[in-house]
């Protein structure tokens, strides 16, 4: 097997045997890259010079021993632009590391030189809405990839990238991970620090792993995960080991399964697949049930509120005035500066961007604010307490990652609805803050990779390694390739 | 019958007698090390933007984390102003577009501020009046936009230096009010030490709320703001040019439009600035990167204990421990430094009756300070030598009055004591009869008219006639005896 169709561990095994060096490694993946991202496009801004960014041997000590990371385009990285995949951000170089970067360069990853491609401030699900270019699913060329993180989930399942980071905010690295058939988390709110991710919902965000199995979902959190003093929404709770949640069997574990997620919209093929995903997990010794979370039928229409009200705020400093993109008011114009903002904002956002600007402007403005947004928080409480009602005699929930396999490039791109709703199982996760994975759990008849999401408490993403790890290892689903 | 208003100008007639309603909303700047989310330097004065990091910049992916010691000058100052502080407070975002503002939003307070419901006692005219305390908030500062002909320039050195925001409800009612109320008010702040509270360098700053009504009605009238007062005289002169233009407007059969208007010093005018119509909606939301929190009750407790004695206070204890008038307490403590510094002296005075030490700071040596540009306490004499001075003088009378003021200035630039000065020049006062008798007698021939005018009755003649002696003596002759002697001699 070639090195780029490795796992990050069974590279580290490699180097650590001296069997393999993060250099050539490096290398084969930039051959890789050379050879294959004409047709999948994961990566932007290709054809840029940037500086090579491969640790030195010398400071490859450390857990992940100069293993390159790929990362996405809206995570601050120093010597390469961070342009969220938007106009509006062209040529932004940004003056500081994201704390998960300096994270990776502590425990002596590399740093993958291009970044990953993604729907424009992470606005989409299927990487459609990125300024530069769609990416291609490696299953299949013709449908998305997912998104917004689908540069990400496309690098790693084209054995493009080894591992990468995406950002979830209502399904960005889960639903991107099912299509593309590889294995995505989203951890606890507050788990990974967010100082460096270019906000899209602040209150929703969460930087995480994408992988080519659950162990190395694990080595990567471990990483980037832990408080920091410059995200106050992280909290100070010490990162476990989580490696060592891994392989204990899943005999006493008490699963729910959320009748609300099995209704009609789930492409009856899904329900098939993942029904039979549960069946497995039963064989392996959980103790499974049905469970009720009653708002799941408001979480998209909370989401829509929230998400684009924070947006709209986070938005307001693409100006024009410091970085990025400024087209000029021209000289004739008496009132400039606003010209120059109307100009700026008008030509520098795509069509999803506005919308959700508007949206998110129109929710948050006088007169509406107490019938949407504050309205909002409220069913975000009721969401919320309905996991930590279940949570409290069962250990985590299982339920499809999205209600369909991967469709096709241009299919939704008309009905942002009907994309909004290929996000229906994985929104309410991001609204109650907890942890979720999302990893292989079969194929459609098309041959279009299923995922499989499991939910549990904050801060215990040991239960889910656990799960999703047990789980993994009785199936074969993680180790088939697409053909490239 | 007086149907004018205080705050009105007296050589104006109107038909009805109105009264202002006026509140006040006074932005301070918090004297902390670093800015308000961020670990950029406060300090004021360095070249533009020199003193920013990517978090006061607002670049994308920054993100904000509170300085504590913001959050608990904060609370100290709503504690000296009487309020409540709130147990679960949060940040949120208030939106506008400005390019001074790099995210443009502010983070500030909406609906949970740091403290609210307090009040300040002011004394216009010696009578107490209460001004309640609305609430006062947490907010960052934004930045400073300098205009050139064909651009504009923006430094973010100021962009996150904290804000307090402190809003009364509308108890004022006359611009001598409004001035007292900030004249107390800095003069609180400035005794907790955690702001300027300098008007010129904007770490004090001042917008007002202004309506008037008929003298008896009890609906209010439309309410202007009125923004960009530069000293606490422009918020008394605004006030009283404001209430003047909203009057002439109603007597001629106009009515208020509800705006805001700037003040133009230089035309001492207010100019319409825009109309409600236009008024921004700022779209307050919660912060969410900032989570709420809990402010505890042993916090408080710890910030109250840091609370030094207020100026009110002090003064009260001026007038009672040391027997000084109200007028001169409040003289003397309208400054922290100048008040400790009075204390000491005061305190030193071995005599109960502290008259005489009180009269010497207010009098020279607050002149002499105030030549110099400086304040008492910059005066360069011990307080040892200041003693020995008012001493020399009131009590012992080795020097006149007026010899002692030339005695003080040379003291703060010699740095010698008065007994080593009135040594070395020889200026101790005479009071020996039989020394005086030539000068007195010189004084009397050439002064004849005035001799005359004494005889007539004109008791004016005699100071006349002191004087003349005391400038032959240069000051040295005791003024009581050169009296005495002049008295005996022209009987």
């Amino acid at each position: 097997m070639e090195l780029h169709s490795q796992s990050g561990h069974q590279l580290l095994d490699l180097i650590k045997n001296k069997k393999t060096t993060a250099k050539e490694v490096w290398e084969s993946l930039e051959s890789r890259v050379r050879a294959i991202d004409t047709k999948v496009n994961a990566y932007v801004r290709k054809d840029e010079k940037r500086e090579p960014s491969l640790k030195p041997d010398s400071q490859q000590e450390g857990k992940l021993m100069g293993l390159a990371v790929t990362i996405k385009d809206n995570i601050c990285t120093t010597g390469m632009n961070t342009e969220c995949c938007s106009k509006i951000l062209k040529n932004f170089s940004p003056p500081y590391d994201a704390t998960v970067i300096n994270k990776l360069k502590t425990n002596a990853a590399s740093i993958f030189n291009l970044k990953a491609n993604m729907d424009e401030f992470a606005f989409g699900s299927s990487t459609e809405n990125s300024a530069f270019m769609a990416t291609r699913n490696p299953w299949d060329l013709d449908s998305v990839p997912g998104g917004s993180s689908g540069g990400s989930a496309a690098a790693v399942a084209a054995d493009e990238a080894i591992w990468a980071l995406g950002s979830d905010t209502g399904g960005s690295i889960r639903q991107p991970a099912a299509f593309c058939g590889v294995v995505g988390l989203k951890p606890t709110y507050g788990r990974v620090s967010r100082y460096g991710l270019i906000a899209f919902a602040s209150s929703l965000d969460q930087i995480g792993p994408l992988t080519k199995d659950v162990e190395d979902s694990a080595i990567l959190l471990e990483a980037i995960a832990g408080h920091d003093q410059y995200d106050s929404t992280s909290v100070d709770i010490a990162v476990p080991d989580y490696k060592k949640s891994l392989g204990s069997g899943i005999k006493s574990v008490k699963i729910g399964i959320p009748k609300e997620y099995f209704i009609e919209g789930l492409d009856p093929e899904i329900k098939k697949i993942v029904g039979e995903a549960i069946d497995q997990i039963k064989k392996l010794g959980a103790q499974v049930q049905e469970v009720s979370l009653a708002h799941t039928e408001y979480a998209v229409a909370v989401y829509y509120i929230i998400a684009t009200a924070e947006a709209s705020s986070n938005l307001a400093r693409f100006d024009g005035v410091q970085y990025g993109l400024r087209v000029e008011a021209g000289k004739d114009s008496s009132a400039g500066m606003i010209e120059m903002y109307k100009k700026t904002r008008g030509s520098g956002f795509g069509q999803e961007a506005k919308r959700r600007i508007l949206l998110g402007t129109f929710v948050l403005s006088h007169g509406y604010y107490d019938a949407y947004y504050l309205k909002a928080l409220k069913v975000r409480t009721l969401i919320k307490q309905d996991f930590d009602h279940v949570f409290k005699e069962l250990d985590c929930i299982i339920t499809p990652t999205s209600p369909s396999a991967a469709f096709k490039i241009g299919e939704k791109v008309e009905d942002p609805l009907k994309m909004y709703l290929s996000d229906i199982y994985t929104i309410s996760a991001n609204l109650a803050g907890i942890p979720a994975i999302s990893l292989p759990c079969g194929f459609t008849k098309k041959g279009m990779p299923v995922g499989l999401q499991i939910l549990a408490k904050p801060f215990d993403e040991e239960t889910i390694f656990k799960v999703a790890h047990a789980y993994e290892q009785a199936t074969p689903w993680h180790k088939r390739k697409p053909e490239l | 019958m007086n149907r004018r208003h205080p705050g009105i100008s007296e050589n104006q007639n109107y038909n009805m007698p109105y009264e202002a309603v006026i509140g006040l909303e006074v932005h301070i700047h918090l004297k902390t090390k670093t800015k308000a989310f961020c670990g950029c330097s406060t300090e004021f004065g360095s070249p533009p933007n020199s003193q920013t990091c990517p978090i006061c910049l607002g670049f994308p992916g920054s993100l904000p984390a509170l300085n504590s010691q913001a959050l608990d000058y904060a609370i100290k100052v709503g504690l000296a102003l009487n309020c409540k502080v709130q147990e679960y407070t949060k940040f949120d975002r208030k939106h506008y577009y400005y390019p001074d503002l790099p995210k443009n939003y502010q983070i500030s307070q909406y609906d949970l501020p740091i403290s609210r419901d307090g009040f300040l006692d002011i004394y216009p005219q010696g009578i107490k009046k209460m001004v309640r305390i609305k609430r006062a908030h947490l907010e960052e500062d934004a930045g400073k936009l300098m205009h050139k002909e064909q651009s504009s320039l923006v430094d973010f050195n100021r962009t996150g230096i904290p804000l307090l925001e402190i809003v009364s409800e509308p108890d004022i009612n006359t611009p001598t009010e409004a001035y007292e109320y900030l004249a107390s008010l800095k003069s609180i702040i400035e005794y907790l030490g955690v702001s300027d509270c300098d008007m010129e360098k904007g770490s004090l700053r001042c917008d007002v709320n202004i309506s008037i009504r008929p003298q008896g009605i009890e609906a209010l009238g439309t309410k202007v703001e009125l923004k960009n007062m530069n000293s606490f005289k422009g918020v008394k002169d605004a006030l009283t040019y404001e209430i003047g233009r909203q009057i002439e407007a109603l007597e001629s059969g106009g009515e208020i439009i509800q705006e805001t208007r700037l003040w133009d010093t230089v035309s001492a005018q207010s100019i319409s600035m825009r109309t409600k119509e236009e008024a921004k909606d700022y779209r307050y939301f919660p912060e969410p990167d900032l989570p709420p929190f809990i402010i505890s009750q042993k916090k408080i407790e710890e910030i109250k204990k840091t609370i030094p004695e207020l100026p009110r206070e002090k003064m009260r204890r001026f007038i009672e421990e040391y027997g000084l008038s109200e007028y001169d307490a409040a003289i003397l403590v309208s400054n922290k430094n100048n008040a400790d510094y009075a204390q000491e002296r005061l305190k030193a005075w071995p005599d109960k009756n502290k008259k005489p030490v009180a009269n010497w700071l207010i009098g020279p040596l607050t002149a002499l300070a105030s030549s110099n540009s400086i304040a008492i306490s910059e005066v360069k004499i011990t307080k040892e030598d200041f003693l020995e001075l008012v001493d020399l003088v009131e009590n012992k009378q080795i020097v006149s009055n007026l010899v002692g003021k030339t005695i003080l200035v040379e003291m703060s630039s010699s740095g010698k004591s008065p007994s080593l000065i009135i040594r070395e020049k020889n200026l101790a006062q005479v009071s020996d009869v039989e020394s005086l008798e030539a000068d007195v007698d010189a004084a009397l021939k050439e002064n004849l008219k005035s001799v005359q005018a004494y005889k007539e009755g004109k008791n004016n003649a005699l100071m006349f006639l002191v004087g003349q002696v005391m400038k032959k003596t240069a000051g040295r002759a005791n003024p009581k005896v050169v009296q005495e002697i002049l008295k005996r001699r022209l009987a």
